[in-house]
C-alpha cells in the first residue's frame, strides 16, 4: 500500500461521504455545503490525474461560482426545507436505492473481473517537466484553440443564450 | 500510480448517488445538485481516461461539460425561482399540471 493509494482511499471516503451527506440532509443549505466538499475532493483527484488546470477551474467555477449561485437561490427563496413529506410514488425511493446498488455492484463485478488489462495504472511520467507539461493551462489551451475552436465558439453562444434565458425567465411580469 | 479502474469505480459510485438523489428527493434544488454530482462524476471519468491514454481531448471535454453545466444551472435556477413565484413551493410533487 503506497502513500498515493492511502491518500486516494482517504479522499474517496470523503467524496462518497459528502455525496451521501448531500443526499440525506434535510436542509438544502447543508446539502449545498456537502456538495462543495465533494467538488473540492474531486479537484484533488484531478490534480492526481495530471490535470492542474481542470482542478483549478473545478474549484473556481464549480465549488465557487455555481455553488454560490445555488446557496444564493436557496436563501433568497427561503426554501431550505419542504413543508410536508412526499406521499406521491411511495415505492420509488426503495426501488431507486435497489437499482443504484445493482448498478454499483455490476460496475464492481466488471472491474474485479477485468484483470490487469487496459484499465491498469497508466505509466508514470518520465520527468518532472513532462508531468508539468501534461494538463498545464498552456497545453490545454493549445488543444482547445487548435482542435476544438468551433465547439469553443459554440459554447460562447450557449452561455449567451443561457444568460438571456435566465433574464427572461425571472423578469417581473407585472411591469410589462 | 493508482489504477484507472479505481477512479472509474469511484465515479460509478458518485453517479449512482446522484441518480438516487434525482429519483428520491422532492426538493427541486436538491434534485438540481444531484444532477451536478452526476455531471461531476462524468468529468472524473473523462480526466481519468485522458491520463490513461495521454490525450488532452478528455480534459478539453471536461471544460465543455463545465460550460454546459454553468449555463444549465443559470437557466434551471431561474426556472425554480419562476416556479416558486407562482406556486410558493419548490416541491416537485406539486408540479402536477402543465397550465401555470
Amino acid at each position: 500500500m503506497t502513500i498515493e493509494l492511502v491518500l486516494f482511499f482517504l479522499l474517496a471516503v470523503v467524496a462518497i461521504g459528502a455525496a451521501v451527506g448531500m443526499l440525506l440532509s434535510k436542509n438544502a443549505v447543508h446539502s449545498a455545503l456537502f456538495l462543495v466538499l465533494n467538488f473540492a475532493t474531486v479537484a484533488f483527484f484531478f490534480l492526481f490525474l495530471g490535470a492542474p488546470f481542470i482542478a483549478m477551474v473545478q474549484v473556481t467555477v464549480y465549488a465557487g461560482a455555481i455553488m454560490v449561485l445555488f446557496l444564493f437561490v436557496i436563501m433568497l427563496l427561503g426554501a431550505e426545507q419542504l413543508r410536508q413529506p412526499s406521499t406521491v410514488l411511495p415505492w420509488q425511493p426503495p426501488l431507486t436505492v435497489f437499482l443504484a446498488v445493482v448498478f454499483v455492484g455490476a460496475a464492481w463485478l466488471y472491474f474485479a473481473n477485468a484483470g490487469p488489462g487496459s484499465l491498469a495504472a497508466p505509466p508514470p511520467f518520465a520527468t518532472a517537466e513532462a508531468a508539468g507539461a501534461f494538463g498545464s493551462p498552456q497545453a490545454v489551451g493549445q488543444t482547445l484553440f487548435q482542435t476544438y475552436v468551433l465547439p469553443f465558439e459554440i459554447t460562447s453562444f450557449l452561455l449567451l443564450i443561457g444568460m438571456i434565458g435566465a433574464v427572461v425567465l425571472t423578469r417581473d411580469d407585472k411591469k410589462r | 500510480m493508482i489504477p484507472t479502474s479505481y477512479y472509474l469505480a469511484l465515479s460509478a459510485v458518485l453517479f449512482a448517488i446522484g441518480v438516487t438523489g434525482v429519483l428520491t428527493r422532492r426538493n427541486a434544488i436538491i434534485v438540481f445538485m444531484s444532477v451536478e454530482l452526476m455531471l461531476n462524476s462524468a468529468n472524473l471519468t473523462f480526466v481519468a481516461f485522458a491520463r490513461q491514454f495521454m490525450d488532452l481531448s478528455g480534459q478539453v471535454f471536461v471544460f465543455f461539460v463545465m460550460v454546459v453545466a454553468a449555463a444549465e444551472v443559470a437557466v434551471g435556477l431561474a426556472l425554480i425561482v419562476a416556479i416558486f413565484r407562482s406556486k410558493q413551493s419548490i416541491s416537485l410533487d406539486e408540479l402536477n399540471q402543465l397550465k401555470g
